[in-house]
């Protein structure tokens, strides 16, 4: 890590929801091409720490070192329209980003996800799978240099969860830095450089999967476990 | 903005039966809206001062004593007659809309009946703020004005005829108490024959006597009323109507007006509620505020789609009930100014709704439970409540932009008058509904 150059830095973010802090000054810093996996239990505030970094929400306090235009944000939740088709779809947010070119832009979307066979396709009509590809693909769109996912593969049986990390671990080799919330901790110790373990709205660990194995002293168990330990040992 | 409304015009026209409910089901309901005024309600409340006393009411013709005050009882058997004792608070009862006409008998009603050169006059006053109603009060003033005048005419025509044959035949006439003998025209004719008789042949008096004969036979057969008493017999009392309040619009135009109305509001407050909501149902909402639309973009684009597309729908429904009423072409620019004024309005009030449901389903159910209360609302006719709860009434409608929508459109429609200040109550509507959906949009996406 320490040999990336750094694309993405925020620092000491806090949100406040009236009295409740959703995120108690977090930071976190990424490379190119790095993959970062934010994990922790539901309502830890992954969602809140990536909509603050794709610019949807504006931190109480903090920084954050990219302009929200050059962050591609995927939302948990599919942001597209049923009545349309998956070209439509990628047509209108392309038109809506002012990419120079829409035609071919949405052309080497349709290349990138596989979804060419279903471009003429209604969005309704899809699979989870293949409506997530389309979600990311939109994230995409403008050539972003970070790319948030918030939960992605939630929803998603096996077969489709795997050829989604096909399609994100491409991305970041190609050198896009991917930063995605998750609570499915094994898919973040397969497919993460970087963990960031929230737990009430704080940061309790940042480094590789390796590192939170040591920090736990457990090594041995299965990782799941290790995580759930070293949360128990932190009062959470 | 321009993208974003393609796609809604897209999904729209991907939803064929959505559109088909938005377009018809308002136009059924305005149409059935349309049956229920053209039948009369229960007996309106009608203010009436009559300045007959009781032996003024009482006219003699030919010795015979006809009383108006029996009249009158045929004219209000389907009024909720309101006794004042003044023309002038009949005509203030009218202004205030506590009735909704208001009938003057005045005073030389019986002299000028009795004189026979002129019809009885009668005043009515409406208020016209309410064309149904008024066109109900309308018709049956005429019609009971009508059956009095039958029997008006009956019985004068009697007395003529009874005068006639007087005249002609001769024989005894009452009048003021006192026999008179008259001679007529029939034994004046055989006196004055009787006498030529008695005047030598050839002289210059029996020829003189000749043409008075003459004359007599020529007015006995001729008998008859001048014109101007024949028409009164025809009609002994006339209305003088004058309208109080606001233009004079018949029903049939007025239920053209409140079709269109009632059909603007139904797909304008749907469509833009609804197509609103859907941006956050389908999650898009967060994604297109996030630097590719502004907030206030957005609402335009909603309200800009649903105001052109339900001015369409409603503009193409009148050029079809022009072909089955009779509408002024020449007002055509102005109706189009009215639809866009009310379907702007309605947009406004769609995007509050869309923006605090959130959620396409609650949305159009709330913009349907909305619509109907306030059509009603705007109909309730002044003197159907108490004044205190019509004036409450009054201003929950002016709140609203369905009564002013009606307004212009009548305006518009009918050229009666005020399509200034209702577009500009419409443009204050907007511009209050618009600041509310604003204000709202910004926790819409939480
Ligand atoms: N719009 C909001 N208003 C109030 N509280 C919120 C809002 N969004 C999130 N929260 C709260 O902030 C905390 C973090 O939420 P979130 O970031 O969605 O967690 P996660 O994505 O890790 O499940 C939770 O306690 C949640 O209830
Ligand atoms: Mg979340």
């Amino acid at each position: 890590m320490e040999t990336l150059t750094t694309t993405l830095a925020a620092r000491d973010l806090v949100k406040r929801y009236g009295e409740r802090l959703a995120l108690r000054g977090v930071s976190l810093s990424a490379g190119r091409g790095e993959l970062v996996a934010v994990i922790g239990p539901n309502g830890a505030g992954k969602t809140t720490l990536l909509s603050i970094l794709a610019g949807i929400q504006r931190p109480d306090e903090g920084m954050i070192s990219v302009e929200p235009e050059r962050i591609g944000w995927v939302p948990q939740q599919a942001s597209l329209y049923g009545k349309l088709t998956v070209e439509e779809n990628l047509m209108l947010f392309a038109r809506l980003e002012r990419t120079p070119d829409p035609k071919a832009t949405v052309e080497r979307m349709l290349e990138l996800t596989d979804l060419r066979n279903r471009s003429g396709d209604q969005v309704g009509t899809l699979s989870g799978g293949n409506r997530q590809r389309v979600n990311i693909a939109i994230g995409l769109l403008a050539r972003p240099e970070v790319l948030l996912l918030d939960e992605p593969s939630t929803g998603l049986d096996p077969r489709q969860r795997e050829r989604l990390w096909e399609f994100i671990l491409r991305l970041a080799g190609e050198g896009t830095t991917v930063v995605y919330a998750t609570h499915h901790i094994p898919e973040a110790d397969r497919y993460a450089d970087q963990l960031i373990v929230l737990a009430d709205g704080e940061r309790v660990f940042d480094g590789s999967p390796r590192e939170l194995e040591q920090a736990t002293g457990t090594t041995g168990l299965d990782f799941e476990q290790a995580f759930v330990e070293y949360l128990r040992q932190r009062g959470h | 903005m321009r993208w974003l409304l393609l796609k809604d015009l897209r999904i729209l026209r991907r939803s064929p039966l959505m559109v088909a409910l938005l377009v018809i089901y308002p136009i059924v309901i305005a149409v059935l809206i349309g049956f229920a005024l053209s039948r009369g309600p229960d007996k309106p409340k009608v203010a009436f001062y009559s300045g007959l006393s009781v032996s003024a009411s009482t006219i003699e013709l030919g010795g015979h004593n006809l009383n108006l005050a029996d009249e009158e009882g045929a004219l209000f058997r389907d009024i909720d007659v309101v006794p004042v004792d003044s023309r002038a608070a009949v005509i203030e009862k009218v202004r205030d809309g506590e009735v909704l006409a208001g009938i003057v008998i005045p005073e030389d009603l019986a002299s000028n009946l009795q004189s026979t050169l002129e019809s009885g006059k009668l005043q009515v006053f409406y208020n016209t703020e309410d064309p149904a109603k008024q066109a109900y009060v309308e018709n049956t003033i005429e019609a009971q004005v009508k059956a009095a005048n039958a029997a008006l005419t009956t019985r004068i025509a009697q007395e003529a005829l009874d005068l006639l044959n007087l005249i002609g035949d001769g024989g005894v006439y009452h009048f003021l108490g006192q026999d008179f003998n008259v001679l007529g025209l029939k034994r004046a004719e055989s006196i004055l024959t009787d006498t030529r008789a008695t005047l030598p042949a050839g002289s210059e008096k029996r020829e003189q006597l000749g043409e008075v004969i003459d004359f007599t036979e020529l007015a006995r057969d001729n008998l008859s009323f001048s014109d101007e008493v024949l028409n009164v017999v025809g009609e002994p009392i006339k209305v003088s109507a004058r309208s109080l309040d606001g233009g004079r619009t018949s029903l049939d135009d007025f239920a053209v007006a409140l079709a269109a109305s009632v059909s603007l509001m139904f797909i304008t407050l749907q469509l833009a509620a609804g197509m609103l909501a859907s941006e956050k149902e389908e999650n898009a909402f967060p994604r297109l505020v996030r630097g590719l639309v502004s907030h206030t973009g957005l609402l335009a684009e909603k309200a800009g789609l649903a105001a052109v597309c339900s001015t369409a729908v409603c503009l193409l429904m009148l050029i079809g009930l022009g072909l089955f009423v009779d509408l002024e072409w020449s007002r055509f620019a102005l109706w189009v100014v009215a639809l866009a004024g009310g379907a702007l309005a309605f947009a406004a009030l769609g995007l509050a709704i869309g923006t605090l449901t959130r959620e396409v389903r609650a949305a159009s159910l709330l913009a349907f439970m909305l619509s109907l209360p306030l059509a009603f609302l705007a109909l309730v006719p002044s003197g159907a409540v108490a004044p205190a709860l019509y004036d409450v009434i009054r201003a929950v409608s002016a709140v609203f932009p369905f009564k002013p929508t009606l307004d212009a459109l009548d305006a518009a429609l009918n050229d009666a008058g005020g399509l200034g200040g209702a577009m500009l109550h419409l443009a204050a509507l907007v511009l209050v509904f618009g600041a509310l959906s604003r204000l709202a949009l910004r926790r819409f996406a939480a």
